[in-house]
């Protein structure tokens, strides 16, 4: 009898980033139409590879959570469409009274005619906005959002874990309250909304205090802010290259971004502004005796996954940029939106991952199956 | 290994040491074990061992303390890192990672350790601490004792000589106390870990000590061998009692010591019939129904906390709730008071229903003691002053004023013990027919058990229905006449507690294990049976 007998894909967890630029890379993506039809199809692709490469792990199940925050924009920017007033249109569905306001409310009506155009382009408007963050979602079901920051440069790893410690924070803040308020409703009535809100707010800060303080006790018991043989005097070099370097490309950004700035605000602000910050960071990072255990690298699979998420946003931002008509379908009067053919071809590779990615990690492993060992003890 | 040379610490903006010139030395090898009342400065001692007093804590240190040749007060505690590891009293509350390898791995990362050395000594952690199957769960979902070894695991992996563990069992059941206690000694065993650990419940782990370093209460601390140091001290497990009141020498300070030297104790009171703990109800009383537990079914999403359980709760009662953690204790206890409502079955209450939480501390919201009296009459419509009148009775210890709580003191700076008290008391101002306790015991030293134990059998001897939900099988012991126990969310056991405690070998108390099988459940019974006059077979008085 011919079975299968390759082996399953090992399964390890994809590089944090890859997940992120691939995601950010959908979004973008998403950002340069509003055709309908192509922005289906990207949450149908995130969709896609959540459901084939996510662990189990609690932020891999807040995927849907984010489908539920998509569908809550389209409706409220649909609804403000309607309520804002959509001023006369080609088609008019339905004929609201308009409400009259004072004149300093210039521009702004409430109800009034409503047109198929503009809940059409409410419609497309908060269904673009959905799909980017639908892929925001997507991005926090693939990717242990700690596991980033873990991977962040180490001169950044003071704010990192100040930033992991605040998330783990969260969890326990809201067991806390439940805690407490099941507790107060232990002891009789009480009077007034303040000492309500006293009785509940007082003990779950005591407790937060309490647990930081134990954290903070355990993380410097084991370690945590080790000064090694870093001196004071590189520490203020690191952090002063930092500081102007991150002045640097602010002023940069803005001077390339608003063209009434001045040229020596551009183009030069922005490469101090870098250099020092790559200086900053080198130092910093090279003072940070610290190694990470099971560093996630870069292997072919986190190369096709980013590419994955690069073809489908450069190709859509060209597009875009060469005016291409079917990436806006007409709202003004409506009219049936296309598929064009190009943008649904490259968005339909952001779907490789799906195949491609190895499988995820599980935390609790299989049960072994007693006849599969056997059978490959066997053959 | 560890010295401490005329050591004295004082906490910041207090007038009193909490340590003063405490001279010790643990060798290299010996598990040393901390004991003494709440209060005493274990944890002080015990943190000075790492240098986290006074670095962390502030205060004034005189003194040295020396650890493996590095003195405390030229390293902070994150340098001594590589030599002391420390596990807190709440395991969960130290975690920064979220899962187990990650937890293991941080000391390493912090202390740059080459990741291929990392990665093997993860492996050996996994392996030691028997964890391996835990390795990528998520560090909230593990039980108690599972949490307990992963942080002693990611303690130990740096590979320190020493080890310093705060109470590492007051929040396990017995068999998880166990379980987190046999890997550590293991270790102790193994590689010849320096141990330093601080314990209420003596009973567990006296009898592996080689040390016994005890604080009477004054800022000493006095060390010897355990044997001779508990045969005068206040604070003693129960095998040490039996053996004081048998007169046995050297004290046996193990179960299979005891029940070795136990043989013409045995003999002696097997002619002696069993006196009951309780006489409950007392003469005269007929039980009386207050609470009947119908076929109730509660849950939290997919999983089943309590399976169609039923239970009679009487007056003049004390009821011990047993099981491991996790078993549905907690929430039947809130059920029965009707916080929580069930999924099915109902809970039929006659009268009133009091219950002080595990976390007695969330109760409390305002800045003093008084305050939080009077607000306690105000909600129950008591008449003014109730709280306080039963706040002073619950504290009352005959020939100790010390014990008294100050009305004007924040609820926060009591011990656990008078915190427990004020809680009980704000609950008892409503007049409650059935007192629910769960775990009152964790964090309480033996006199503030006995306290407790008093309190408990006072309600029921004013015909209140106790129910106390504990891990503590010698308080069960005490208190209890009646057990029921749970596990996976249904009633496994359900009777006196004689018949109930003594069968089981988890939650036998240790006077039932030595003199067992016939149902001896405390030192108090023995001695009351030894006070009475044996009479032989023939009827005479000897």
């Amino acid at each position: 009898m011919m079975t299968d007998t390759r082996p399953p894909r090992l399964s390890r967890s994809l590089h944090p980033m890859a997940w992120w630029l691939w995601a950010l890379g959908l979004a973008t993506a998403a950002s340069r139409t509003s055709d309908p039809l192509l922005l289906g199809l990207v949450i149908a692709v995130c969709a896609c590879v959540v459901a084939a490469r996510r662990g189990d792990a609690p932020w891999a199940l807040a995927f849907r959570y984010y489908l539920i925050a998509g569908a809550l924009v389209v409706v409220l920017r649909v609804l403000a469409r309607i309520v804002f007033g959509t001023g006369p249109g080609t088609v008019v569905l339905l004929d609201l009274p308009q409400v009259p306001l004072p004149d300093w409310t210039s521009g702004v009506t409430l109800l009034g005619p409503v047109s198929a155009d503009a809940v059409l382009g409410g419609l497309y408007d908060g269904l673009r906005l959905a799909t980017m963050l639908v892929c925001v979602g997507a991005a926090n079901a693939l990717a242990n959002p700690k596991r980033l920051l873990k991977s962040m440069p180490p001169a950044l790893h003071e704010v990192a874990t100040a930033v992991v410690v605040a998330l783990s924070v969260l969890p326990q803040l809201a067991e806390s309250v439940l805690r407490v308020r099941r507790a107060r409703e232990l002891r009789g009535p009480h009077r007034g909304r303040r000492a309500l809100l006293r009785s509940v707010v007082v003990p779950v800060l005591e407790d937060a205090l309490d647990r930081s303080l134990l954290l903070a006790a355990s993380m410097d018991a084991r370690g945590y802010g080790r000064s090694g043989d870093r001196t004071a005097a590189g520490r203020w070099v690191a952090s002063g290259l930092m500081l102007l370097g991150l002045v640097g490309v602010a002023a940069g950004v803005y001077g390339v971004l608003d063209a009434s700035t001045p040229t020596v605000l551009r183009g030069p602000a922005l490469l101090v502004g870098v250099l020092a910050a790559v200086g900053g960071f080198t130092l910093a990072g090279r003072a940070v005796r610290r190694t990470t255990y099971q560093p996630d690298r870069w292997r072919p699979a986190e190369l096709v996954t980013v590419l994955a998420g690069i073809v489908p946003s450069a190709t859509l931002v060209l597009l875009s940029a060469r005016g291409m008509p079917a990436l806006v379908p007409d709202v003004s009067p409506p009219s049936w939106p296309t598929a064009p053919l190009l943008p649904v071809a490259v968005i339909l590779v952001a779907l490789l991952p799906a195949v491609l990615a190895p499988p995820p990690l599980r935390s609790t492993p299989p049960a072994r199956n007693p006849a599969a060992t056997l059978r490959g003890a066997t053959t | 290994m560890i010295r401490f040379a005329q050591m004295s610490f004082r906490y910041p903006g207090s007038a009193v040491p909490a340590l003063h010139a405490v001279d010790l030395e643990v060798p290299e090898g010996e598990l040393a074990l901390v004991a003494g009342s709440t209060g005493t400065g274990k944890s002080t001692l015990l943190r000075a061992v790492n240098g986290l007093v006074p670095h962390f804590t502030g205060g004034h240190l005189d003194g040295h303390v020396v650890v493996a040749g590095v003195d405390t007060r030229d390293a902070p505690p994150r340098e001594l890192a590589h030599l002391v590891g420390y596990v807190g009293q709440d395991p969960a509350a130290g975690f920064v990672t979220d899962t187990v390898e990650e937890e293991l791995a941080y000391a390493m990362e912090q202390q740059a350790v080459a990741p291929a050395t990392m990665r093997r000594r993860v492996e050996e952690m996994l392996d030691l601490m028997g964890i391996a199957e835990l390795r990528r769960r998520p560090l909230r979902a593990l039980s108690g004792g599972q949490q307990q070894r992963v942080a002693i695991g990611a303690a130990l992996a740096l590979n320190p000589p020493v080890l310093v563990l705060d109470e590492p069992t007051s929040a396990l059941d017995p068999a998880a106390a166990e379980d987190a206690l046999a890997a550590v000694l293991r270790l102790v065993h193994d590689l010849g870990l320096t141990l330093v650990v601080a314990e209420h419940r003596l009973e567990r782990i006296v009898h592996y000590a080689d040390r016994l370093l005890l604080l009477p209460g004054d800022g000493q601390v006095v060390a010897g061998r355990p044997g001779e140091l508990l045969a005068a001290s206040p604070v003693a497990p129960p095998v040490v009692e039996l053996g004081r009141l048998a007169g046995w020498h050297p004290l046996p300070l193990s179960v299979r010591d005891a029940r070795r030297v136990a043989v013409p104790l045995r003999e002696r009171l097997a002619a002696v019939p069993v006196p009951p703990v309780h006489v409950r109800p007392p003469d005269g009383a007929r039980p009386q129904l207050v609470v009947r537990v119908e076929k109730v079914t509660m849950r939290h999403g997919e999983i089943v906390a309590l399976r169609e359980v039923d239970l009679e709760l009487f007056g003049h009662s004390v009821v011990a709730l047993m099981g491991r953690n996790g078993s549905g204790k907690s929430t039947l206890l809130w059920t029965v008071r009707g916080v929580q409502r069930p999924a099915s079955g109902r809970v039929r209450c006659e009268g009133r229903v009091g219950l002080v939480p595990q976390t007695a501390a969330d109760l409390l919201y305002l800045e003093t003691v008084a305050a939080e009296c009077a607000q306690a009459d105000l909600e129950s419509h008591a008449s003014p002053g109730t709280c306080r009148t039963l706040l002073d009775e619950l504290t009352h210890r005959p020939g100790d004023p010390a014990c008294r709580i100050d009305l004007g003191v924040h609820p926060r700076d009591l011990s656990e013990g008078q915190r427990l008290a004020l809680v009980l008391a704000v609950q008892l101002t409503a007049a409650p027919d059935v007192v629910l306790l769960d775990e009152p015991t964790r964090g309480l030293d033996y006199r503030s058990k006995e306290q407790l134990a008093g309190v408990v059998a006072g309600l029921a001897r004013t015909g209140r229905s106790v129910v106390v939900a504990t891990h503590d099988v010698e308080f069960a012991a005490r208190i209890a006449d009646r057990v029921v126990i749970l596990g996976d969310g249904s009633v496994i056991a359900d009777g006196p507690a004689a018949e109930i405690l003594v069968s089981s070998p988890t939650f036998a108390p240790q006077v039932a294990k030595i003199l067992g099988p016939r149902p001896w459940l405390t030192v108090d019974q023995v001695a009351t049976a030894l006070r009475s006059p044996v009479r032989t077979k023939d009827g005479a008085g000897v």
